[in-house]
C-alpha cells in the first residue's frame, strides 16, 4: 500500500527545518511528512480564522501543503519554510473569502479609514493574570470569538502579527498591504480585541471607567 | 505634551518595543501620569500576551487522515504529474 510507504509516521522530530527542507527537495517525503506536521495544526487555525468557514480551511490546509509539495524548488532558503507556507495559505484563504463574499464592501483591498474612530470605551483594570480564571477551553472559546467577530482586514492582519506571531514586513508581503496599512490595521484589531476581553478579564469589583 | 490620541497612536509600536528612545521616554511620562493610558497600555499588552500563548488544537483525526491522503496522492502522481 502506498499509503504507509509515503507519509510514514517519522521519527525526525528533533531534525532542524532546513535539513528537513533540503531533504524534501530530495525526494525524502517522510522529510516532508514532518515539515506538514510540525506546521498543519497551525495552518489549520490560520486558515479557519481567515476564512470562518470550516470546510474552506481544509481545503486550503490541504492546497497549502500540496502547492509546497509541488513548488519546493521555488523555496529560497531565505526566508524560512514556516513563513513561505504561511504565504500560500493566506493565499489561499483569501481567495476562498473573496469567493464567498461578493460583496465588495468587504474587500480586504479597501482602504480603511483607521483614523478618528479608534475610540477607547471602557477602561478597567484586568488582573495580573487573568487568563488563569478560566479552564484552558474556556479561555480558547472566548478568544477565538473575540478575533472572530473583527472585520476580515483587521482580523487577518491580527492573526498574522500576534498568532502566527510574523513580522510587519512579512505581514504586509503575505498580505499585499503597506507596512502603514499593517501597522494602524494591527492597532485597531488589538484596541477592539482589548475592549471584548475586557468584558472577560476585568478586574473583580472594578467598574469600567473607575480611573476617569 | 503627548495628548491620549497622540499616545493611542503610537501604542502598537510602544508594546512591540519599536519606538526610538526619544518617543519612548515621552510615552512612559504620559503613562506615569495618564492612569486611563495606562490601563489601556497594560490591557493591550495582556491582550497580545494571551493570544501569543495559545497553542493551536491539534487537527481533528479525520481532517488529519484527509490531508494524508491528498498529500499521498500528490506524491504519488509526482511533481511532474498533473498540476492545478
Ligand atoms: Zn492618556
Amino acid at each position: 500500500m502506498m499509503v504507509t510507504v509515503a507519509m510514514p509516521v517519522s521519527s525526525q522530530a528533533g531534525v532542524d527545518e532546513s535539513t528537513l527542507v533540503a531533504q524534501s527537495r530530495q525526494g525524502d517525503t517522510v522529510a516532508f511528512g514532518e515539515l506538514v506536521r510540525r506546521y498543519e495544526a497551525k495552518i489549520f487555525r490560520l486558515a479557519q480564522h481567515v476564512t470562518q468557514n470550516r470546510e474552506d480551511a481544509e481545503d486550503v490546509l490541504q492546497e497549502t501543503f500540496m502547492k509546497a509539495y509541488e513548488h519546493l524548488d521555488q523555496f529560497q532558503g531565505n526566508s524560512k519554510f514556516y513563513t513561505w507556507i504561511v504565504r500560500i495559505a493566506v493565499n489561499q484563504a483569501l481567495m476562498k473569502l473573496r469567493r464567498r463574499k461578493t460583496d465588495k464592501s468587504v474587500s480586504l483591498d479597501e482602504t480603511i479609514d483607521t483614523g478618528e474612530d479608534t475610540i477607547v470605551r471602557e477602561v478597567a483594570a484586568w488582573d495580573e493574570d487573568p487568563e488563569q480564571r478560566f479552564s484552558r477551553e474556556e479561555l480558547g472559546g472566548i478568544l477565538d470569538t473575540a478575533v472572530e467577530s473583527l472585520e476580515p482586514p483587521y482580523r487577518s492582519v491580527f492573526v498574522l502579527r500576534d498568532i502566527e506571531e510574523l513580522s510587519t514586513e512579512e505581514t504586509a508581503d503575505a498580505l499585499g498591504l503597506s507596512i502603514p496599512a499593517v501597522k494602524s490595521r494591527l492597532l485597531r484589531a488589538r484596541l477592539q480585541l482589548r475592549e471584548k476581553l475586557t468584558r472577560y478579564f476585568k478586574r473583580k469589583g472594578d467598574d469600567a471607567f473607575a480611573y476617569m | 505634551m503627548l495628548t491620549c490620541k497622540d499616545f493611542l497612536k503610537e501604542l502598537s509600536d510602544y508594546l512591540d518595543e519599536t519606538v526610538d528612545k526619544e518617543v519612548l521616554a515621552k510615552l512612559e511620562r504620559h503613562i506615569t501620569e495618564c492612569p486611563n493610558c495606562w490601563v489601556i497600555a497594560d490591557t493591550t499588552r495582556k491582550t497580545i500576551r494571551v493570544y501569543k500563548g495559545m497553542d493551536p488544537h491539534p487537527l481533528p483525526s479525520d481532517v488529519e487522515s484527509r490531508l494524508m491522503r491528498a498529500l499521498e496522492k500528490k506524491i504519488a502522481a509526482g511533481k511532474s504529474g498533473q498540476t492545478t
